[in-house]
């Protein structure tokens, strides 16, 4: 057997943490290449924390608006994860479509959802992208080819898998990609669906947002595996094991998997080490960690104050990041404010949409 | 005594098949193991071995001989101490040599007559009522097998969109034969084999459908479609109201549904009421061939997820089939199958087979009973079941599924809301016993819905009892 592939150093943290890891090199099976971290330009960068930005306030807002009492039921927020799915995001092709699970709000900003559509279902407004109808869990854009938004873990990946065989099917040369979390990574409907990828070549991205806790059970306590990364090697798919707090590390090995996949080698399974600086939805007091290990990762991990502080490097002025900043918060008060005052749908709405036919 | 070779079932639900050729000719010596024939069954083509060795005497059926009844007499094989050209036939067996095609009587003889099961020429075709097909349209005579494999050709044909997806439904031509040469006109693009993984095809067909295909889903038995049914429910059935009206989920999820014939519990149930109780589905449960494939070409073309379920017992029965290119009919719309005036018996699936079967012994009593096929479970067709509670005051349920919380007790819902001024007697409900389906044959054909029953209970609400 092939030695593991030395992972790229680590500059700033220790080498406990690499920030790629690839699947063993097995007899007959192709490995997916290292990847490297992404250069990405000023104008990237600012773009990349542009995005991570309006996503963290965006969802900081949500937070405030659900204790006001205006947001109901449950609100998974994204709160430290906002690198990988920008970093993601950033390196697919218009011909490519998104499903997630119910923690998506970042999703949907990254795809290109204007906030107001957003927070304005989350309100349960008739201007919610689903009329109000879906709620934070269940929102959906064919327009920006953003599949769901579902409430049941791991429904996603088989989902996303026909999706990707739709998009093979119709030889679009899109590729799917598929969020889920490191919860859903113990589901077996996620296995039925990587056994049929991998069989069929299904152009299909699968990505395990691994945020260290499902609920309140940490990785480690429900897996028997917890190198998620690993967890396709008995289909032979290959997997990345990626800082998920790094833009330029998630889009580096972003670029190598959607290569990968888009040449019809079958599907790439990313887990994404990341961390979620809130509980799992409004109503967790997060008793199953401790107040120092969140803090220890805001301060030392963040992924937007690492962007920030490179951009500062890379030349970029205290006062342009400044003012990235104002603008945000006016973007994100402005779609608040109109989530607020926006009208509820109309009685009438409760018996439309329940089919297309009428019979 | 010389061997007797009888037409063994090769499947829990045969009870003909067709001697597709003949492997050895009278004269052959044979030994344990040799292949005799090739029996088609309903299912699939078998080989049929020799069990003991000797000399081939008789062979009672030409190759080719269709419909031959189980347990029919089909060959002699003259043991190692007899002469194969002193062998006769015994007295009994001489019916089996008779053409084929005369055998329908004799297999009403067969057994295995539980009374939910229609059988060959006994469905009343000429009572059946069938506005929606105009007069002097050519016929055909097909098996629901046949019509439901031509309604998937057919729209196929038309729609590069529809592919089909499943257990066995491309190289072994399905497990009960109803995708039967799909794979070689379509190819395997179109017709795709899946792992033995329900959660997760009905899971990448959903995805399918979401991402602008439109999957035909069969699940070999709609029992299995329980691994799947979150699915089917929570991602096919709310997701266009979830998303507001944006994404729709055109997919039929279909295959066989209730039961069967002596497979027990975990594979004989009937889930039309499970289905039909979910917005955002569209539930069909069909009796006869017509309906089979007017109403799957329509399942097809529906841009709503459509849950389809046929009924085993029903796909070697033969029913008159318009022969046109446009045989689709609307979803929702029941069919009275036969005209009565003195009560009217409301069924779907197989109980409609059940419930013809009682309106003829009815006829015998002097009680005119009318028939209701409902063909669509969701949405109901409250319409016609109220008109013809209207005209006959008296209605009873025929349901081949548990009692509780049923299509049946929903209909009883739907006449004390909308029709109780029209009622003359309580609606009664004629099911299967509730409880699991037993194995032991006695206690299975206890267990499923009766004919005996359905006139018991019309005479009932009739007072004649």
């Amino acid at each position: 057997m092939a030695a593991k592939k030395a992972a790229t150093p680590d500059k700033k943290e220790s080498a406990e943490a690499p920030r790629v890891r690839v699947t063993e090199a097995r007899d007959g099976i192709e490995q997916v290449p290292m990847p490297d971290r992404y250069e990405a330009s000023k104008d990237e960068l600012t773009d990349f924390y542009r995005q991570m930005l309006t996503i963290r306030r965006f969802e900081e807002k949500a937070g405030q608006l659900y204790g006001m009492g205006l947001i109901g039921g449950f609100c998974h927020l994204y709160i430290g994860q906002e690198a990988v799915v920008t970093g993601i995001q950033s390196a697919m092709s218009k011909a490519d479509s998104v499903i997630g699970g119910y923690r998506v709000h970042g999703h949907m900003l990254a795809c290109g959802i204007p906030a107001k559509a957003v927070m304005s279902e989350l309100t349960g407004r008739a201007a919610g992208i689903s009329k109000g109808k879906g709620g934070s869990m269940h929102m959906f854009s064919t327009e920006h080819k953003f599949y769901g938004g579902h409430g049941i873990v791991g429904a996603p990946v088989p989902l996303g898998a026909g999706l990707a065989f739709a998009h093979k099917y119709q030889e679009d040369g899109g590729v799917a990609v598929c969020y889920f979390g490191d919860g859903a990574a113990n589901q077996g409907q996620v296995y039925e669906a990587f056994n049929m990828a991998e069989l069929w070549k299904l152009p299909v991205l699968f990505i395990i947002e691994n945020n260290q806790y499902a609920m309140g059970t940490s990785v480690n306590r429900a897996s028997a595996e917890d190198q998620l990364y690993r967890r396709g090697e008995s289909f032979r798919i290959e997997g990345l094991q990626v800082n998920g707090m790094d833009v330029c590390d998630v889009r580096g090995a972003a670029d190598v998997a959607l290569k990968w996949v888009r040449e019809g080698n079958g599907p790439v399974l990313m887990e994404l080490m990341t961390y979620r600086y809130r509980g799992h939805s409004m109503s967790d007091p997060a008793k199953y960690r401790s107040r120092e290990e969140v803090q220890d990762v805001r301060t030392k991990r963040d992924p937007i104050e690492a962007a920030k502080q490179q951009l500062l490097e890379m030349g970029v002025s205290e006062d342009d990041l400044k003012a990235i900043e104002k603008d945000i918060r006016a973007e994100v008060n402005e779609a608040a404010d109109f989530a607020e005052q926006t009208p509820e749908p109309e009685l009438d709405e409760l018996y439309t949409d329940v089919l297309v036919g009428n019979y | 005594m010389p061997i007797e070779i009888k037409l063994p079932a090769m499947s829990p639900t045969m009870e003909e098949g067709t001697l597709a050729k003949w492997l050895v000719s009278e004269g052959d010596e044979v030994n344990p193991g040799d292949l005799l024939a090739e029996i088609e069954t309903d299912k699939a083509t078998m080989e049929l071995e020799a069990d003991e060795g000797g000399t081939v005497a008789k062979l009672l059926v030409d190759a080719g001989s269709e419909n031959i009844p189980v347990g029919t007499l089909i060959a002699m094989i003259a043991r190692e101490d007899e002469d194969a050209s002193d062998i006769s036939v015994p007295d009994d067996g001489e019916a089996s040599a008779e053409p084929a095609d005369d055998k329908t009587e004799q297999a009403a003889e067969t057994p295995d007559d539980s009374a939910q099961k229609p059988k060959k020429g006994e469905e009343p075709a000429s009572l059946s009522v069938e506005p929606e097909v105009p007069e002097g349209t050519p016929m055909k005579r097909q098996t629901v097998r046949e019509a439901l494999r031509d309604a998937m050709a057919e729209e196929m044909r038309g729609d590069e969109k529809i592919f089909v997806m499943g257990e066995e439904v491309a190289e072994y031509q399905g497990a009960y034969k109803v995708t039967q040469g799909l794979l070689k006109e379509f190819g395997d693009k179109r017709v795709i084999d899946t792992p033995i993984t329900e959660y997760g095809f009905a899971g990448v067909a959903t995805g399918a459908a979401m991402g602008g295909l439109k999957p035909v889903c069969e699940f070999m038995t709609f029992n299995f479609a329980m691994q799947a049914i979150d699915h089917i429910i929570n991602s096919a059935a709310k997701t266009l109201y979830m998303s507001g009206g944006q994404m729709r989920c055109p997919i039929v999820f279909r295959g066989p549904n209730g039961a069967a014939a002596r497979v027990g519990a975990q594979h004989s149930q009937n889930y039309g009421p499970w289905y039909a109780s979910v917005p955002g589905l569209i539930v069909i449960a069909p009796y006869d061939a017509a309906s089979a494939k007017g109403l799957l070409r329509a399942a097809i073309q529906s841009p709503d997820p459509v849950v389809f379920l046929e009924n085993e017992l029903l796909y070697g029965h033969s029913f008159d089939v318009p022969d046109t290119d446009d045989w689709v009919l609307p979803i929702g719309k029941a069919k009275i199958a036969r005209e009565g005036s003195d009560v009217t018996l409301v069924s779907y699936s197989i109980g409609v087979g059940v419930a013809l079967d009682a309106a003829e012994k009815l006829a015998e009593d002097g009680i005119d009973a009318e028939v209701i096929d409902l063909r669509t479970l969701r949405p109901l067709d409250r319409e016609t079941v109220l008109r013809s509670l209207k005209k006959t005051n008296r209605l009873v349920v025929v349901e081949e599924g548990w009692p509780t919380c049923s299509i049946a007790s929903e209909i009883q819902g739907i006449c004390m809301e909308d029709g109780f001024d029209d009622l003359d007697a309580p609606v009664l409900r004629v099911t299967n016993v509730d409880v699991p389906l037993p194995y032991a044959e006695n206690l299975e054909k206890a267990a499923l819905v009766k004919v005996d029953d359905v006139v018991t209970a019309a005479r009932r609400v009739c007072y004649k009892d």
